[in-house]
């Protein structure tokens, strides 16, 4: 079957498509987008988010046909700027600052809900989330290097940020 | 394998009674982890996701019509008032990004008895509405899991919504597993005091081969308590009906925890839950006078 949706801001068709695969296999397989990252296939370990209509799920757990018309969001569409302009998202900053990173399989799911979390709160004009909500927020998100302190650190880095970014400071 | 995508109720109806083999998927939170791991090859998906009435919620007479297709996070963020053990449920699903995607109706469809929803709304009272080209029919969630993963929906039938019982006292539910989030039930409570019908209601999730009821703790419960001024049942009580509880399970040995375990677990969290709703019903017969 053929499949047309947008991604990032751009409307791509991928053809040939198997019913059953998932919204995950089609990005890397046949998009070229490999930023969201193949784990369980079980929605277990969140490396596989993306906003699916603005609302963050789990790539691996979407039918590819379910994604006809609908609009997506991949870690490769959290940088900012266009062009030759293009750097890292004020998120994805802050996980490089805050040494996030260990091996980097779990980054790019956890950026996505990252994301996602700060529109809530700063990005709606709410306080920044406290360790309790950031870490409900990222309940779905596994790192097996355990780098969660560092992540946790990195997300009230990035909520300062965009707060700041907000108020106009 | 065919994918089917109807976009009204009537094309999702003909879809299934065309073919009855087909899995109708909704969030994809189960479907297609059977999929991905090559344990299921249906000959056909029908996507429900573009049906606008299954995304909808409101009231339906004196009850609520939740329709299958509502996420859990709709239900945790707009239900917490009307449908409040379902929506304590609802909370302990999993992880946000499946919460965002998984719903009611497909955990009725899946039917597994670690299901979240489904204690709350066996305690609860609910209802399964079923469609089919031949129409339309309401099935109580306590006569609709027949024996595992088996329910009451025939094979041309869709799961459309669920009726909530507006509550009448206090809601609980109540989990055991390894952490809080992404846990599959080891073992799952829910109890509903209905204060107007003077009835009680239980669910026990990952208890037996269905979810189930402990018929006779919500009979022993409804006469001991104090309907009148909600006073704390005595200590011989509450330890009966922790103990009716887990003699209603019928749990077995798996990897996620011991039968002997789980009916322990059960009869802790039946106390506590009782406890706490104690509580909350002295605090609304309070407010009432």
């Amino acid at each position: 079957m053929r499949v047309s949706f947008n991604v990032n801001g751009e409307d791509v068709t991928a053809d040939d498509v198997w019913p059953g695969e998932s919204l995950l296999y089609v990005l890397r397989e046949r998009l070229g987008l490999p930023g969201s990252k193949n784990a369980c296939e079980q929605g277990e370990c969140g490396s596989c988010t993306v906003y699916f209509d603005g609302v963050t799920a789990c790539s691996c757990m979407i039918a590819a046909g379910q994604a006809q018309g609908r609009s997506v969001r991949t870690v490769e569409g959290l940088a900012e700027g266009e062009g030759a302009e293009r750097e890292l998202g004020t998120v994805q900053e802050a996980f490089v600052e805050a040494g996030a990173v260990q091996c980097g399989f779990c980054t790019p799911g956890l950026l996505v809900q990252t994301d996602d979390l700060l529109e809530r709160t700063v990005g709606a004009g709410l306080p920044a989330p406290a360790d309790a909500e950031i870490r409900e927020a990222l309940a779905g998100n596994l790192c097996r290097c355990t780098g969660y302190e560092k992540i946790i650190d990195a997300v009230h880095l990035a909520a300062g940020r965009r707060a700041g970014a907000g108020s106009g400071a | 394998m065919e994918f089917l995508s109807p976009s009204t109720l009537e094309e999702a109806l003909e879809a299934k009674s065309a073919h009855p083999d087909a899995v109708p998927i909704m969030g994809g939170t189960d479907v297609m982890v059977e999929l991905n791991f090559d344990k299921r090859r249906p000959p056909a998906l029908i996507d429900l996701a573009r049906i606008p009435e299954l995304a909808e919620y409101g009231p339906d007479g004196d009850r609520t019509r939740l329709g299958a297709g509502v996420s859990y996070t709709e239900v945790v963020e707009h239900l917490s008032g009307t449908a409040p053990a379902l929506a304590k449920a609802s909370r302990s699903v999993a992880s946000p990004q499946i919460r965002n995607r998984g719903t009611v109706g497909g955990n009725l469809g899946g039917a597994s008895p670690a299901g979240d929803a489904h204690p709350s709304l066996l305690a609860t009272d609910a209802t399964v509405e079923l469609a089919s080209v031949r129409g339309r029919r309401r099935v109580p969630v306590r006569e609709f899991f027949l024996s595992l993963r088996k329910t009451a929906r025939r094979d041309d039938e869709l799961i459309t919504a669920v009726l909530l019982p507006e509550p009448s006292g206090p809601q609980q539910f109540a989990k055991i597993g390894t952490r809080n989030a992404m846990v599959i039930a080891v073992t799952s409570f829910a109890l509903a005091l209905d204060g107007e019908r003077r009835a009680v209601g239980t669910g026990l999730g990952s208890a037996g081969p269905t979810p189930l009821r402990a018929e006779a703790a919500e009979e022993f419960l409804a006469q001991e308590f104090d309907w009148e001024n909600g006073r704390s049942p005595s200590e011989a009580t509450v330890r009966r009906f922790g103990e009716l509880v887990a003699a209603a399970a019928r749990p077995i040995d798996d990897q996620r925890g011991s039968a002997e375990y789980r009916r322990h677990a059960l009869a802790v969290m039946a106390r506590r839950a009782l406890s706490w709703s104690v509580t909350d019903y002295r605090k609304g017969v309070t407010r009432c006078a």
